[in-house]
């Protein structure tokens, strides 16, 4: 499975290089010998059917999964080591299928917590991120009588928030309706454009006809 | 010396190796443990206070002796294998453990035995059967830890971090065992040692405990290949094997 | 702007007492638990005061034992099930010092507790009021490693299904010494001698178990949000 990656990547140099991933799950070898590169400013979709191992795939890319055998490079150190290991860490954000939100509290609550592990920000960043997700209505409610599209929106915010370069999102439109499909694709196109890079799992295809997007097929 | 580190290492260099290398621990062990029994069974004088019945320290006191020792064995496997990332180093550790366990029993059961006739009672609270005891708890919550993980890999590191701790917390509980006990006795030595220690008696003791060591590396070598076989069946390197 | 230690250990803190404030009915559960516990023995020995005070020690001992241990169910896997832990491992902060923040937060909700009712339980298993400091101060000291020892626990096992029973095997032998020294210390003040030889271990350890413990925890931890 080679890297769909474009001689673009080249020119700008690639923050996240990945080589030869090889994994296994028990008895299954999911992943063989995957490699690609991405850039800044650049968007790599995977592609496949379910359970081709996509987000398997993502979470070896964060760190979650330890791979067989292959290596990942961010801003060309090795994230093997400790130290390459936490300066990824700092610039990465992963959106998971679970959204990492708490019933109790409430949807202002649960992105403070979630951003201020990683840096201080200003009251009113949180107001305009709610806002631009349309989500600001439910600030104070607890999280548990929110519905899932909106839930889905708040651990995007936290996304935004997080100031990272790379975003690792697994099915990010997942129970979210055209207007939020729109909504992600808008936030993806912004912070391509200010030098970030995306990485994603998902079942449409996310900015189609883009020329910053690329395709990974898996199979 | 790496490079023989290394080869170490391989699954089918070490499973070769392993094979080699078993009859030259299974003989000497029958041997040894053979002149140990003999010299402590037959020729060892009877104990002033306690007669013949002493004579099961040749099979309680190597077996406690094993217990601690594989259990530490398997601590550092566990640990080289998490740090290093050494599959056989894993494979070594999670064949330790029943064999760990066996001992303690083995140690457990003996000084029941020697208890009985000595002071009337299947069981006494002494420091080395309590912590034989305990010991025992920490084998089987391995083992059960090993168990409810699907995943080989997982089970093999969250084992290695367990084993770890456990090596850690063994000295501890040894000593506050001890301590406990001494309260209640007065006499820090426990109720299951002899004594008075002959000469004629401690020569057969340390033999046996030799005996039990290659006895140990024996069984490992047979255990270490079939755990080998299990992880590596998918390998290719097998079908070249005998 | 990058985050201090300490601010995260605030943050950490401020969140689970936030939760837990909202849901008390939860957090009061184990210390019901230890009053029901301490009743079982009156119940199944002899009410006799004089009796009961012979075993009080180690009564109120076991029970708390038990007690942080059915506690410790709380502690992580309610944030592994909802993948907030898998973001903080993936944070770049120094997940021991999270782990370590937790673990105090659930201490101060399930530890103190016991602390603070362990004289009314004392009472009731009629232990001369002469022992009750020393048994204040054995459990403050003794809860903590408790807590510690049991976050390992709860880290290997918060990944595996219906795993409590696992997680009290692995738990229980590592605390034993905890018990030991624990219990002989109000042993001893209840008969009017110094505790504090056994005091002094029993800091030993909690001391040990708050530096070494949480990176057990997190190596753990990071094996468990795996999959």
């Amino acid at each position: 499975m080679q890297a769909a990656s474009a001689s673009m990547s080249q020119a700008l140099g690639s923050l996240l290089e990945v080589n030869t991933l090889d994994l296994w799950r028990g008895d299954r070898h999911v992943l063989r010998n995957v490699s690609f590169t991405v850039g800044p400013g650049q968007f790599l979709q995977l592609i496949g059917p379910n359970g081709v191992g996509k987000t398997s795939l993502l979470r070896v890319v964060c760190g979650l999964l330890p791979p067989e055998s292959g290596d990942i490079a961010w801003r060309g150190r090795s994230v093997a080591g400790r130290a390459g290991r936490e300066q990824f860490h700092g610039e990465l954000a992963y959106l998971a299928h679970a959204n990492a939100l708490k019933g109790d509290l409430t949807a202002h609550e649960n992105l403070r917590f979630g951003v201020e592990l990683r840096r201080t920000v200003e009251l009113d960043a949180y107001q305009r991120t709610m806002a631009a997700l349309e989500i600001d209505r439910c600030a104070l409610l607890p999280e548990r009588v929110l519905s899932a599209g909106q839930r889905r929106r708040l651990a995007l915010a936290r996304v935004l928030l997080s100031a990272a370069t790379l975003w690792v999102l697994d099915e990010p439109t997942t129970n979210l309706d055209m207007a939020g499909f729109k909504v992600v694709e808008d936030c993806i196109s912004e912070h391509l454009e200010a030098g970030g890079c995306v990485l994603a799992a998902a079942h449409h295809r996310l900015l189609e006809g883009d020329p910053r997007a690329l395709a990974l097929e898996l199979d | 010396m790496w490079t023989w580190f290394h080869k170490l290492a391989s699954p089918p260099h070490a499973y070769r190796a392993a094979g080699v290398l078993k009859p030259w621990f299974e003989w000497p062990a029958l041997l040894v443990i053979a002149a140990a029994a003999y010299g402590g069974l037959v020729l060892a004088p009877p104990d002033y206070q306690q007669g013949d019945g002493f004579r099961i320290l040749y099979v309680h006191a190597p077996s406690a002796w094993m217990s601690m020792f594989v259990y530490v064995s398997m601590a550092i496997a566990a640990a080289v294998g998490l740090i290093w990332r050494m599959k056989l180093a894993h494979a070594f550790a999670a064949s330790c453990a029943p064999v760990g366990a066996s001992f303690t029993f083995l140690a457990l059961v003996t000084g029941a035995v020697w208890g009985k006739p000595m002071w009337g009672t299947w069981w006494v609270w002494d420091a080395r059967l309590t912590s034989e005891l305990i010991l025992l708890f920490l084998y089987l919550g391995y083992m059960a830890l090993r168990a409810s993980f699907d995943d080989p890999q997982r089970a093999d590191r969250a084992s290695a971090v367990l084993a770890i701790v456990g090596v850690i917390n063994v000295p501890i509980i040894h000593y506050s065992v001890v301590w406990w006990n001494t309260l209640h006795q007065g006499a820090t030595v426990t109720k299951l040692d002899t004594p008075s220690i002959d000469l004629a008696m401690l020569v057969p003791l340390l033999a046996m405990i030799v005996g039990f060591m290659l006895f140990f590396a024996a069984v490992m070598c047979d255990r270490v290949r079939a755990e080998i076989l299990r992880r590596e069946r998918s390998a290719s390197w097998l079908s070249e094997v005998g | 702007m990058a985050v201090g230690i300490a601010r995260l250990a605030v943050l950490v803190i401020e969140r689970d007492l936030r939760l837990a404030v909202r849901r008390w009915d939860q957090v009061l559960q184990p210390l019901v638990f230890f009053l029901i516990v301490t009743t079982l023995f009156p119940l199944a020995t002899d009410p006799d005061m004089s009796q009961l005070r012979r075993i009080a020690p180690g009564v109120v001992w076991v029970a708390a034992m038990l007690s942080s241990l059915l506690a410790l169910e709380s502690l992580f896997r309610p944030d592994v099930e909802d993948g907030t832990m898998e973001q903080w491992t993936l944070s770049g902060q120094p997940l021991a010092w999270l782990l370590l923040a937790k673990t105090a937060a659930h201490w101060l909700l399930s530890g103190l507790p016991l602390v603070v009712i362990s004289p009314l339980v004392a009472a009731a298993l009629g232990l001369e009021s002469s022992a009750w400091k020393v048994l204040i101060l054995s459990l403050l000291i003794g809860t903590i490693a408790l807590s510690m020892i049991g976050a390992i626990g709860a880290a290997l096992t918060v990944g595996v299904r219906r795993g409590n029973v696992l997680l009290a095997l692995l738990v229980l032998p590592l605390a034993m010494p905890v018990l030991i020294f624990g219990a002989r210390a109000v042993d001893l003040a209840s008969h009017g001698e110094s505790a504090v030889g056994p005091l002094n271990l029993l800091a030993a350890l909690a001391m040990i178990s708050v530096t070494l413990g949480p990176f057990a925890m997190a190596a753990a931890m990071r094996i468990s949000v795996e999959s």
